[in-house]
């Protein structure tokens, strides 16, 4: 259900012309950009392939849907095997088009203290920026942000919506 | 991008904004004997039948509300004096009263009265404190407040604190996203205020000390930023906006300092300070950890905060005026936002307890580490401005709510709000009459 969701905010972006409609005091239901359960978060609605512009290098980078949220286990801010093809098909992305620029917006889970949260979401925005960057992609294409526990994406309180919530979202912003 | 003013759907409001539902007030654990003490209803003399505030069933209420005393209920009192020299000791003796409280309200202009109120030892069967103070009827619960203050610290020893006001945040989960709000209201929950509403988070609010401003973390067009708003007026004004993390204010005890945390386009999370009249910012810490929770001990001296450095989050010190930081916290995997009590003697932390983030209060001097709370999930410790009780987030179901807990432990009471996610409570310093 996340994928493409980075499609749909850069269509909602582009439609509002930068308006940051999460501080509008009653938004329109569909302009909240950080809904993950948004409706219509599967279609895919970004018009251009996003990887248009890419060529496959090495392994089939290219092949099946591309997430923008990464997951990551508890205390770390590493990411895992699982997920690194698909930092590298956005760095890809990225190194191919230096006009492209993305946010990663790091969150962690709801447990321990707020302000030191927020240090934990940078710290795994700013892991995956080090892996874009690895990989090609610049400096000034890449804002990091981190919402902490402020922005869950699940709600519950067990280990299953903890683990959705220790994230890395990669927005693309133009 | 383009934003502009109109799409700032991000409201600061004046201090005198919209009022939510009053927050009420249980006690989860009372582990002193509770002192019976009456308050008798006051006398009224003024041109209406009644008088504008109950000033009695608030001081009462206060009283209760602490956790050290039980009120006697108004049909089991057998005289109502409203002045000492109509008072039978016996009477109260006999009900088992130790100490009551009586007083008259007289009305002295169209929106002037007078208050009065004495508070007499039934055993020792003298005075112990009288006062008449001067109201209006804006300023009569702060005037009731300030009474109940008097009498608490005649039969205690310890200043009341019944006169002091709570910061927090709510958040709202809608299905379409959330609403935050940063709320000011007394704390006995009456006169909520919302100070500032935003669909995007705030956090870490932070009293001024002399409680007319709230430093807080905004992130408003979807970055943080700090900021800090007079209450009294709405005013707002942007303090911090670079680039990373802009987070965790904390005044310096001259409020002329904030405490800050700066991540900078790396990420890498330091404690700095920011002159607020200069705008010039001053780096303290320079460690690749996660350095935040910047906090201000109240001597000046010292900047608490919390670091990774050694793996997991402990506290460490550093001077105010630079220098080495060094450990303070050694009990426990996990120690996190420093508070210190104002009289420097304790330190209040989110201590991870064999599981469950728990809210401990560590002796400075000992460095005696005690678990306060109860919960799975408490955060965000905050003393009052007496030192002796706390105040904090715990949750209840998935809704964070407040609790107080006095420092030693022993009493704790829950302070439930009907509105949204409750968090990160801060409690005011004493107000300045």
């Amino acid at each position: 259900m996340l994928k493409y969701k980075f499609a749909v905010t850069t269509l909602m972006f582009a439609l509002l012309s930068g308006c940051a409609s999460n501080t509008v005091p009653d938004p329109d239901p569909a302009d909240t950009p950080y809904d993950a359960a948004g409706s219509g978060a599967d279609t895919d609605v970004y018009g251009d392939d996003p990887l248009g512009g890419g060529e496959s290098i090495g392994d089939d980078y290219s092949a099946g849907e591309l997430t923008n949220v990464i997951y990551f286990d508890f205390d770390s801010s590493e990411v895992a095997a699982d997920f690194t093809d698909i930092v590298a098909r956005h760095a890809l992305i990225l190194a191919n088009d230096a006009t492209v620029r993305v946010r990663l917006e790091g969150h962690a889970d709801e447990r321990g203290s707020r302000e030191y949260n927020i240090g934990l979401g940078e710290r795994r925005a700013q892991s995956v920026r080090r892996m874009l960057m690895i990989q090609g992609a610049s400096a000034a294409q890449i804002a990091t942000v981190s919402f902490g526990e402020e922005r869950p994406a699940a709600l519950g309180g067990d280990e299953d919506s903890w683990a959705q919530n220790r994230r890395v979202e990669i927005e693309y912003t133009n | 991008m383009l934003r502009n003013a109109i799409c700032l759907g991000l409201t600061a409001l004046l201090f005198a904004g919209t009022a939510l539902g009053d927050i009420t007030v249980e006690i989860t654990k009372g582990g002193v004997a509770r002192t019976p003490v009456a308050v008798v209803p006051f006398g009224w003399a003024g041109q209406s039948a009644d008088m504008p505030l109950d000033i009695a069933e608030v001081i009462a209420s206060d009283l209760q509300r602490s956790g050290r005393f039980a009120p006697i209920a108004e049909e089991n009192m057998l005289q109502k004096p409203t002045t000492g020299a109509e008072l039978d000791f016996d009477d109260w003796s006999f009900v088992k009263a130790e100490a009551v409280v009586v007083g008259r309200v007289v009305q002295t202009g169209e929106n002037a009265y007078d208050v009065s109120f004495q508070l007499f030892d039934v055993f020792g069967r003298e005075q112990l404190v009288g006062y008449r103070i001067p109201a209006s009827r804006g300023t009569m619960r702060i005037v009731a407040h300030r009474a109940a203050d008097m009498i608490y610290e005649k039969l205690t020893g310890i200043k009341g604190v019944f006169a002091t006001k709570v910061a927090f945040v709510t958040a709202e989960q809608r299905q379409d996203g959330q609403t935050f709000r940063l709320i000011v209201a007394d704390q006995d929950g009456a006169n909520e205020t919302v100070i500032l509403q935003s669909a995007d988070p705030i956090m870490s609010p932070a009293w001024s000390p002399d409680s007319r401003r709230l430093a807080y973390v905004s992130f408003e067009n979807d970055r943080s930023s700090v900021w800090v708003q007079t209450l009294r007026t709405g005013n707002r004004i942007q303090v911090s906006n670079k680039p990373g993390i802009n987070g965790a204010p904390s005044f310096s005890p001259d409020g002329r300092q904030l405490v800050l945390t700066l991540g900078g386009i790396d990420g890498n999370l330091d404690i700095h300070v920011l002159d607020l009249s200069t705008r010039q910012t001053r780096r303290l810490t320079t460690h690749r950890a996660i350095d935040t929770e910047g906090s201000w001990a109240p001597d000046g001296r010292y900047i608490y905060f919390t670091s990774d450095r050694s793996g997991g989050p402990q506290v460490y010190r550093v001077p105010a005026a630079g220098g080495t930081p060094e450990r303070v916290t050694f009990e426990g995997s996990y120690n996190a936002r420093p508070r210190l009590s104002p009289d420097g003697k304790r330190l209040a932390v989110v201590h991870l307890d064999r599981g469950d983030y728990r809210i401990a209060v560590m002796e400075v001097r000992s460095k005696e580490l005690l678990i306060v709370s109860a919960g799975q999930q408490d955060e965000s410790p905050s003393f009052a401005p007496n030192s002796d009780t706390l105040i904090y987030a715990t949750r209840q179901a998935r809704n964070g709510v407040l609790e107080t807990v006095t420092a030693d432990g022993l009493i704790r009471q829950r302070v439930s709000s009907g509105e949204g996610d409750v968090r990160e409570p801060v409690w005011s310093p004493f107000p300045r009459y």
